[in-house]
């Protein structure tokens, strides 16, 4: 499997405030990865670190072995990333459609956009059902497809998927990592998904990255991660406190 | 539900006293979805009860409806009995309940003692003629201009007053130690997030409210530094100080608190001792997920 | 009563024009850009010039003043809104409040001061229905904007780049994540929102039939109005508002006459503000997310003057110079004077209590016709009605900004700057006691016994002693308990909230104080100058007595000596023409909030 996405002694600070430190991460072409970690253990700034968001002091990010550290996110979508942000952030006051094309923004082919267009409806009949309907009026279920589909509208190569899960009841999580497990299989695009829901990640994913204090703590295969008593412990304490 | 509930707060506390502070059917909704919901809790006089949850939970929500930064849609909020839930912050905090915010707001163009002391504005008498004009209609103009008049000419009453004042800082910085103490001359801005947070922490403890009501404290703070604030906690427990708490790291929640309400999706998923919490599976799940068969 | 109608809706099309830009601005920079109006103003400068001076058919100008507005536009972002916004928004707020005062007198400049007759390019008076008359100007204005409007709703809704500034305009960060350049689609939307501006103020010209460098400052600032009436960022609001107020102004014109249509539109705006705080059909957050002014213009520790350093300054300021110096060096040294007075009370609320007023010459005009009218009509001598003057504008300015302190953001700021415009319009419309737009004039100087002190040396003193008061009050003030709580207040609402502080009351008390020594200095400006009218309280002063302040450090009360010392002394030593004053206000309010934004009394910190 050839390497998409690879971070190197990655370091961000926040004023004077380390919060990554030398992160090391790689994902494959068309692979799950994982990015776990307790509240405010870095998983989110990992993120925000790799589409260009937040500006790194030191270290690399190569994607498809280029390096785009110093690139602006515009080139960066371009290149192959799109995100699912946290909290799924859908543009409220437009359509379905629109915030499908709004995703599309980078591409110049209309016909590729449009033919896209019509797959993402295929693919999540919901949406085309309510494809003149504000998103913001969509339950969070649907505007959390909707963000699948927006980003997927870009032709990625890697989605980055922040917290996917977050505020959904519990029948619809399920629904969600199947949906993406899908998504992966299906379109063969590789994800990156932070998630505070260790188990549930991983059931899905083959690789997982536990983050603490803004390092890498543990690392492995889904299953080793599965077994390891660390996890427990980054999430819920040390039982012997 | 509630008598259960109630029950609980009674015999944690170890008496028949009644609730510090008594939650009852919070309800919260932003654009239509349900932040907090149906959320009822306790805290006994000098009791430290923590409330923990997932991300996007429900927890700061929770706190921002008891210290009335926003109206709940429904549920009460009762202190010492007293229903509180249709108040304006200012006489919340009046009542008796003093807190901090997520990421430390400090006043930055105020000294880190003169933060302190404004934190003491409830407590003022002598330097607030007339304050109990404050909430009426045009007449909160008299307190208004005796207070300008007795700021620019003091009377006896007031400088004493003020002294107290110094006094009261002086020691609520001395709380920190080494931390503050030297920089009590120093702007809030220039500070450390750690120091903001200490700031923080001092002034809502200077009024001696009846209830302390912390967001996140130790966000930010390096394992030393949550030590730290986990010594001052203890300390504060110790004083007999009820605390209501909202905090992510997990260890420092266990040691303090004598109880623990567990939040997600808005609702009440689990509440009791911190190792009866640990235990539940409700609460594994909350923060692990559930397993499930491999896809 | 129909023609009224039509007369408010066609007004209303224009105004709408111009607020759909301010919204469209807001929408996507969180920025609210004062440079607006004047670029209405240039629009219609521009079309006179190249119509009635080139002699350029109508349609080859409307283009020209597509291509000039829409630079302008462009330029503004670049050169003003976007290097700051990044720090906050409310600094981009000052310096677009600066740059609608520099490009207005940058065009006064260059095309004279005076109203002129706009071609009449179409027939104005050639159609009728029934008995009302209109001509065949209306109907292609009316036909165009609504073209322009249909054709700004198809892109909107249908064009991508349309799309993308809404998407924009929604979620900034979502959007940077979609790939969606945000600084590009900022440009854009400046440049779309200028062009609009200028056709509307071209459009308006047609149908005003006069045409002036600072007509942008009046219908500018309604359509300001009704893009915040309507909800800022919010574009149908930003349409209906356009309409509710020209509709609205035609009737109260019609009705009480032309002086009242200022009071009418913020008596308008205060309304709905009370009952919807981020307009008809804008949102504001439940709770606000970070202080608007504390981390920005408190940073700095104040040079400390030390007690021979106070000593050394008294001695200069009360003795050295009226000693040694000339006339007209006093009289300059009157009005340095009287300005540190205004500017030294208005820190209490620019500074502490951290609301950026706009309208500080209300109450300046408040304390000026109090004290000059009390001297005329009553004949109480200067010494008392000085004092009752300063507490005649606290109080007016206390009952007209009663509505503001539950208005949040930056509503409160065009709140402000709308309360001292309808203050002046107020003393207008009050004609059989103010005399109207004809001023007072015979205002007594001040007396001892029989000692006339008319003389620059005497009114020199007085305004020296008057200043040190109110610098030894304003000091006393910051240094005590109240003083913390006003500065707590305006570093964090809500955490001062939390502490118990009504902070509503307190700002109210701020500006209060400011009010009172804003009308202290307008009393001291109308017993020197013996004449005062309306036209003197305008915005320029407003301008001047906020740049004094922020230029000497908003929470630096002797700040605003050094303030005035620059923007006073300065300008008139080297006798610098009005305009070009204006100008170098504009430029260094920009400046100051750009590099300097402690103000220039402050140690780096």
């Amino acid at each position: 499997m050839t390497t998409l996405l690879r971070l190197a002694d990655v370091n961000v600070y926040y004023g004077a405030f380390h919060v990554l430190r030398d992160v090391r991460l790689e994902v494959g072409a068309g692979e799950i990865v994982s990015l776990l970690g307790g509240n405010a253990s870095g998983k989110s700034t990992t993120m925000k670190t790799i589409l260009g968001l937040t500006r790194l002091r030191s270290g690399t990010i190569t994607f498809d072995g280029v390096p785009v550290e110093h690139r602006s996110t515009p080139a960066r979508v371009r290149a192959g990333i799109a995100s699912v942000p946290e909290a799924r952030r859908v543009f409220p006051q437009l359509t379905v459609d629109e915030n499908l094309l709004a995703g599309a923004y980078t591409r110049k082919d209309r016909a590729g956009v449009a033919e896209d267009l019509e797959r993402m409806r295929e693919h999540f009949p919901r949406l085309a059902e309510r494809r003149r309907q504000e998103a913001g009026t969509l339950s969070g279920g649907e505007q959390q497809m909707l963000a699948f589909a927006r980003a997927l509208m870009s032709r990625p190569r890697l989605i980055c998927m922040d917290e996917p899960t977050m505020g959904l009841a519990p029948r619809l999580v399920d629904q969600v990592l199947d949906e993406i497990a899908r998504l992966n299989r299906e379109l063969g695009v590789a994800v990156l998904l932070v998630e505070q829901q260790a188990e549930l990640a991983l059931s899905i994913a083959s690789r997982g990255y536990v983050l603490a204090t803004g390092e890498i703590a543990v690392q492995g295969t889904a299953d080793e991660l599965l077994r390891d008593p660390r996890i427990q412990e980054a999430y819920l304490g040390r039982s012997t406190a | 539900m509630t008598e259960t509930q109630a029950a609980t707060a009674q015999t944690v506390a170890g008496t028949a006293i009644p609730p510090l502070l008594s939650v009852r059917g919070l309800r919260r909704t932003f654009a239509g979805l349900a932040a907090v919901d149906a959320v009822s809790f306790d805290v006994a006089p000098g009791e430290v009860v923590s409330i923990i949850g997932p991300n996007g939970s429900g927890k700061t929500t929770t706190l921002n409806l008891v210290t009335g930064a926003i109206p709940a849609d429904a549920g009460e909020i009762l202190l010492d009995g007293r229903r509180i839930d249709r108040l304006d912050p200012a006489r919340i905090a009046e009542a008796g309940i003093a807190r901090t915010f997520q990421n430390g707001r400090v006043f930055g163009a105020l000294s880190v003692a003169d933060n302190v002391a404004v934190g003491l504005h409830t407590t003022l008498r002598a330097g607030r003629p007339a304050r109990r004009l404050s909430t009426w209609f045009l007449l909160r103009w008299i307190p208004l201009l005796a207070e300008l008049a007795v700021a620019l000419v003091p009377t006896r009453a007031a400088r004493r007053e003020q002294a107290r004042i110094e006094a009261a800082v002086a020691a609520e910085l001395d709380r920190f130690g080494q931390r503050l103490a030297p920089r009590r001359d120093d702007f809030a801005y220039t500070l450390s997030y750690a120091n903001r947070r200490r700031t923080e922490i001092a002034r809502a403890l200077a009024p001696r409210p009846r209830l302390l009501v912390l967001d996140e404290p130790t966000a930010g703070m390096n394992p030393s530094e949550t030590a730290e604030v986990l010594d001052q906690l203890l300390q504060l427990k110790a004083e007999g100080q009820a605390i209501l708490l909202v905090e992510h790291k997990i260890d420092l929640v266990m040691t303090v608190s004598d109880r623990v309400v567990v939040i997600d999706g808005g609702r009440v998923i689990s509440e009791g001792r911190p190792d009866a919490v640990r235990r539940d599976p409700l609460v594994a799940e909350a923060y692990l997920g559930r397993r499930r068969g491999k896809a | 009563m129909l023609d009224t109608l039509i007369a408010g809706l066609l007004h209303g099309n224009a105004y709408a024009l111009v607020a759909v830009g301010i919204s469209l601005i807001f929408g996507v920079t969180n920025v609210v850009n004062f440079a607006h109006m004047s670029v209405f103003g240039l629009g219609a400068m521009c079309a006179w010039f190249f119509i009635a001076d080139l002699r350029w058919p109508f349609w080859a100008t409307l283009a020209v003043v597509v291509a000039v507005t829409g630079l302008t536009g462009l330029l503004i972002n670049l050169l003003v809104v976007r290097p700051l916004a990044r720090y906050l928004p409310i600094a981009a707020l000052l310096a677009t409040y600066a740059v609608a005062q520099i490009l207005d007198s940058v065009s006064q400049w260059v095309f004279g001061p005076r109203v002129r007759p706009f071609p009449e390019v179409l027939p104005t008076d050639d159609l009728h229905i029934g008995l009302m008359r209109f001509g065949t100007s209306d109907v292609v204005m009316l036909a165009l904007t609504i073209a322009v409007m249909a054709a700004l709703g198809l892109y909107l809704k249908f064009g991508k780049s349309g799309r993308a500034i809404r998407a924009t305009s929604q979620d900034p960060e979502a959007a940077l994540q979609m790939g969606i350049p945000v600084g590009r689609i900022q440009h854009l939307s400046f440049v779309i929102a200028s062009a609009l501006g200028g056709v509307a103020g071209v459009f308006v010209a047609l149908y005003t039939g006069t045409v002036s460098p600072t007509s942008g400052a009046t219908a500018g600032l309604t359509a300001f109005v009704a893009a915040t009436l309507g909800g800022l960022g919010s574009i149908p609001g930003a349409v209906i508002g356009g309409f509710v107020l020209g509709v609205a102004e035609a009737f109260g014109v019609s009705l009480f006459g032309g002086s009242v249509d200022d009071i009418i539109m913020f008596a308008i705006l205060i309304l709905v503000l009370l009952v919807r705080p981020g307009g008809l059909l804008g949102r504001v957050p439940v709770l606000a997310p970070e202080p608007m002014t504390g981390t920005f213009l408190g940073r700095g520790r104040p040079i400390r003057l030390g007690r021979w350093g106070l000593v050394a300054v008294l001695a200069v300021g009360g003795v050295v110079i009226p000693v040694l110096g000339s006339r007209t060096f006093l009289t300059i040294g009157t009005q340095v004077l009287i300005y540190a007075i205004i500017g030294a009370g208005f820190t209490v609320t620019a500074g502490q209590s951290g609301v950026i007023a706009l309208g500080q010459a209300g109450p300046i005009a408040l304390g000026a016709y109090a004290s000059a009218l009390l001297a005329l009509l009553a004949h109480w001598p200067f010494w008392v009605s000085l004092p009752v003057g300063g507490l005649v504008a606290a109080v007016g300015a206390s009952v007209l900004g009663s509505a503001l302190w539950r208005v949040k953001g930056h509503y409160i700021s065009i709140a402000t700057l709308g309360m001292g415009i309808v203050t002046v319009a107020i003393l207008r419309v009050a004609e059989p006691l103010t005399r109207g737009v004809y001023g007072l004039y015979g205002i007594p100087t001040p007396h001892i016994g029989g000692l006339a002190l008319d003389t620059p040396l005497a009114f020199y003193l007085i305004d020296f002693l008057v200043l040190v008061g109110t610098l030894a009050v304003v000091v006393r003030l910051r240094s005590s308990h109240l003083g913390r709580v006003m500065s707590a207040v305006g570093s964090d609402e809500v955490a001062a909230y939390a502490s118990g502080i009504r902070v509503r009351d307190y700002k109210a008390l701020a500006f209060a104080v400011s009010a009172f020594f804003a009308g202290v200095g307008g009393a001291l400006l109308a017993h020197q100058y013996t004449y005062i009218d309306p036209d003197l309280f305008g915005l320029t002063m407003s301008l001047l007595v906020l740049t004094i302040v922020v230029l000497g450090g908003v929470n630096v009360p002797f700040g605003a000596v050094i303030g005035s010392i620059v923007l006073i002394g300065a300008l008139e030593v080297f006798r610098v023409t009005p305009q070009l004053r204006v100008i170098l206000y504009g430029l260094a309010l920009i400046l100051v909030v750009r590099f300097r934004p402690g103000g220039a009394w402050v140690r780096r910190a």
